[in-house]
């Protein structure tokens, strides 16, 4: 009996020392130009590699699909339905003149209540901001049964690809990668503190960026993350702030990557307090007490003192205050842009083909968060550093937010869109539904006023402006001056339905 | 599905529309459940459509129900030939003008009245006029259309208003395939 378990040991000695020595190779080769801060350029290859696998399997899965006589699933991101995108006024001439109306004027049709219901059917198969919350769909398979929909057209040979890939994944990269986490976490740890013993003046200033930077790196090589910067003459310098649009927690990481930044953020407990506290103690970050968020001019000033300095890295703020799906931005919260100083606005738009980095914070917790994207073939992303803006005369915080927002969808390719990203977890507003009422009713009512235009049309506005005042707050937005800056966009949307036939 | 005429493909991403708007994950949507849409919160009439999901009495649908009533809106299939034997499929101009109908007709009479036209036109309009305006409104609109003087609508007397209305157009909905 003994005689069977000799060449068995002797096996799994050699198995494991063979796993050994690949882990710890591979280790070496990516830490060293970590800390180095050089690239040898293996991820790219990797890269290529792997679309050139995911074009094939995507092929083949047509194929099998054409033979079978059956349509591929695709699912487009651009929609279910193909939305009409002409405006109330349209339709509604529309119906007068399919109608049988004798006077000239417009009045009430009972048909009128199709364009609402149309509407609202519409927006219930599909909308806008809903589908900015869930993941974005993919054209090809990348080989992750999480974006697969069409499990019944993979043939074997496709079968066996994924079951090895999903072998490399979870075997092999997975230990490896939590393996490089946890040691740029824990070097990053131990070097701050060290660091924060030395008195503050040059030499600690530039150790300190040494180590963050370096801790970073091994923390981008451990999600296996391909960035391209672009336009470095722009990044932002100290005394400034920096903006960027939301899609996971792992930004912070990839663009803490390529320069310095001093981090916004509430204290947590546990491991990630202990990160904060730790970085700290060798570079100014501002961290704030759960009780000191919600008092927003300490936020302001703590904010505005740390820019007034020049010694101190810029800011890195998220104005849109929560993750969006990397296909949009959504509306910025004004907060931060009424502090005077240069913003350095940054888009960051993620790959999705091998890998999905959008953090749905409702369904998937941190820890299985994090797990997807170590188990996911990479995280390809570009970063591109837009031209330094700053606040122009009689320009008001809101204004300026939208300039910079529109800016950095333009850049990113993403839709530049007016909502507000609480509407994740909050409710639309009354006066949405107002502003669909004053069009319906400047339809039928409006033409006579069109003609004594101006000052009719400004005592509405005034009206709507003190009804605003009284109506009560909404729960999901405790800040009063959040409503401020609703309505100004309000009267913007005004000023831009006057003009006739404007697509809504 | 066949009933419904939508092909699988439609099914299947209705379905992933279901679940996304099924939060809770019970299989059933609920009256809130719609609310939470944006475009149909800012819609003046979106309670009235969120309440024509729901059977009366009932307060919660299921897929199947939330498929049917979306089956309303699917553009007519203008090829069909005309039989009396088979039921009036889901999508027809007569289904359209009777989905339309119930908007108005809340307490389910078969005749829309003064009130519930003044209720409707209160929720398109609210602010922007005043209540004379509506009353005036909703005479004169009633003086029109109700042909057998009965100070209501009738289910005929509203299709008759709609005759010349390119009801198809208005109220079907382009899925893409």
């Amino acid at each position: 009996m003994g005689w069977f378990l000799i060449p068995f040991d002797n096996l799994l000695c050699m198995v494991l020392g063979i796993s050994f020595t690949v882990g710890f190779s591979s280790l070496l080769v990516i830490v060293v130009p970590a800390v180095l801060g050089v690239s040898i350029g293996i991820r790219r290859l990797y890269m290529k590699s792997l679309l050139k696998v995911f074009e094939w399997a995507t092929v083949r899965m047509e194929r099998g699909a054409k033979e079978k006589n059956q349509h591929l699933y695709k699912p487009y991101s651009n929609g279910i339905i193909a939305k009409e995108l002409s405006s109330l006024e349209q339709e509604i001439q529309e119906l007068r003149a399919s109608g049988t109306t004798l006077s000239s004027e417009p009045e009430f049709e009972m048909a009128d209540i199709m364009y609402f219901c149309r509407r609202g059917v519409e927006s219930i198969v599909d909308d806008e901001v809903t589908k900015r919350f869930s993941a974005q769909e993919l054209e090809s398979w990348n080989l992750l049964t999480r974006s697969n929909f069409n499990a019944r057209h993979i043939s074997l040979r496709l079968s066996v690809l994924w079951g090895l890939g999903l072998f490399i994944r979870y075997g092999f990269l997975l230990p490896l990668r939590v393996t490089l986490a946890a040691s740029g976490i824990g070097l990053l740890v131990v070097l701050t503190t060290i660091v924060g013993f030395i008195p503050s003046g040059w030499l600690r200033t530039y150790l300190s960026e040494k180590i963050h930077l370096m801790s970073y790196r091994i923390c981008v090589r451990s999600l296996t993350a391909i960035i391209t910067y672009h336009n470095s003459e722009n990044k932002p310098k100290n005394g400034g702030i920096c903006v960027a649009n939301h899609t996971t927690p792992i930004d912070v990481i990839i663009l803490a990557n390529d320069g310095c930044y001093s981090m916004v953020g509430q204290i947590h407990g546990g491991l990630i307090g202990v990160v904060q506290r730790a970085m700290v103690k060798s570079s100014p970050h501002i961290w704030f007490e759960r009780s000191e968020v919600k008092d927003r001019h300490l936020v302001a000033e703590r904010l505005s003192n740390h820019v007034a300095d020049k010694t101190k890295h810029p800011i890195l703020i998220f104005p849109e205050g929560t993750c969006i799906n990397n296909t949009s931005v959504m509306m910025f919260k004004k907060g931060s842009f009424e502090i005077g100083c240069t913003f350095y606005p940054v888009a960051i738009k993620y790959d999705p083909r091998f890998g999905d980095a959008f953090w749905n914070s409702s369904k998937f917790g941190m820890v299985n968060y994090l797990l997807r994207m170590m188990s996911s073939w990479a995280i390809v992303c570009s970063v591109w550093y837009l031209p330094p803006m700053s606040r122009e005369e009689g320009e008001d915080a809101v204004q300026f937010a939208n300039r910079v927002k529109a800016a950095i969808a333009t850049q990113g390719g993403l839709v530049d869109l007016l909502w507000d990203g609480g509407l994740k977890r909050g409710k639309v507003k009354n006066t949405f539904k107002e502003e669909q009422q004053k069009l319906y009713s400047k339809v039928l009512v409006g033409d006579q006023e069109d003609q004594g235009e101006d000052r009719p049309q400004e005592d509405e506005e005034e009206e709507e402006g003190d009804q605003n005042e009284d109506r009560p707050l909404e729960d999901y937005t405790p800040r009063p001056l959040e409503d401020c800056s609703l309505r100004l966009q309000e009267e913007e949307e005004e000023r831009g339905s006057e003009t006739p036939m404007k697509d809504q | 599905m066949q009933e419904t005429g939508f092909t699988p493909a439609h099914i299947v991403r209705l379905y992933d529309r279901f679940e996304a708007l099924d939060k809770e994950k019970t299989g059933l949507l609920r009256p809130q459940d719609f609310g939470a849409i944006n475009g149909l919160a800012m819609n003046p009439i979106g309670d009235r459509i969120i309440g024509a999901f729901f059977s009366p009495g009932q307060e919660t649908v299921d897929f199947h129900s939330f498929v049917r009533i979306l089956a309303h809106f699917r553009p007519e299939d203008k090829k069909r030939p005309k039989d009396p034997s088979m039921p009036e499929p889901v999508n027809s101009r007569t289904s359209k003008i009777k989905f339309a109908f119930q908007l108005y007709d809340q307490d389910k009479d078969g005749k829309i009245s003064r009130a519930e036209l003044l209720q409707v036109l209160r929720s398109m309009l609210e602010m922007q006029v005043t209540e004379e305006q509506l009353e005036s409104i909703a005479d004169r609109t009633i003086q029109e259309a109700d042909l057998d003087k009965d100070d209501a609508i009738s289910f005929e007397e509203f299709r008759k208003s709609l005759e010349k209305v390119n009801i198809d157009h208005k109220m079907s909905i382009r899925f893409l395939r």
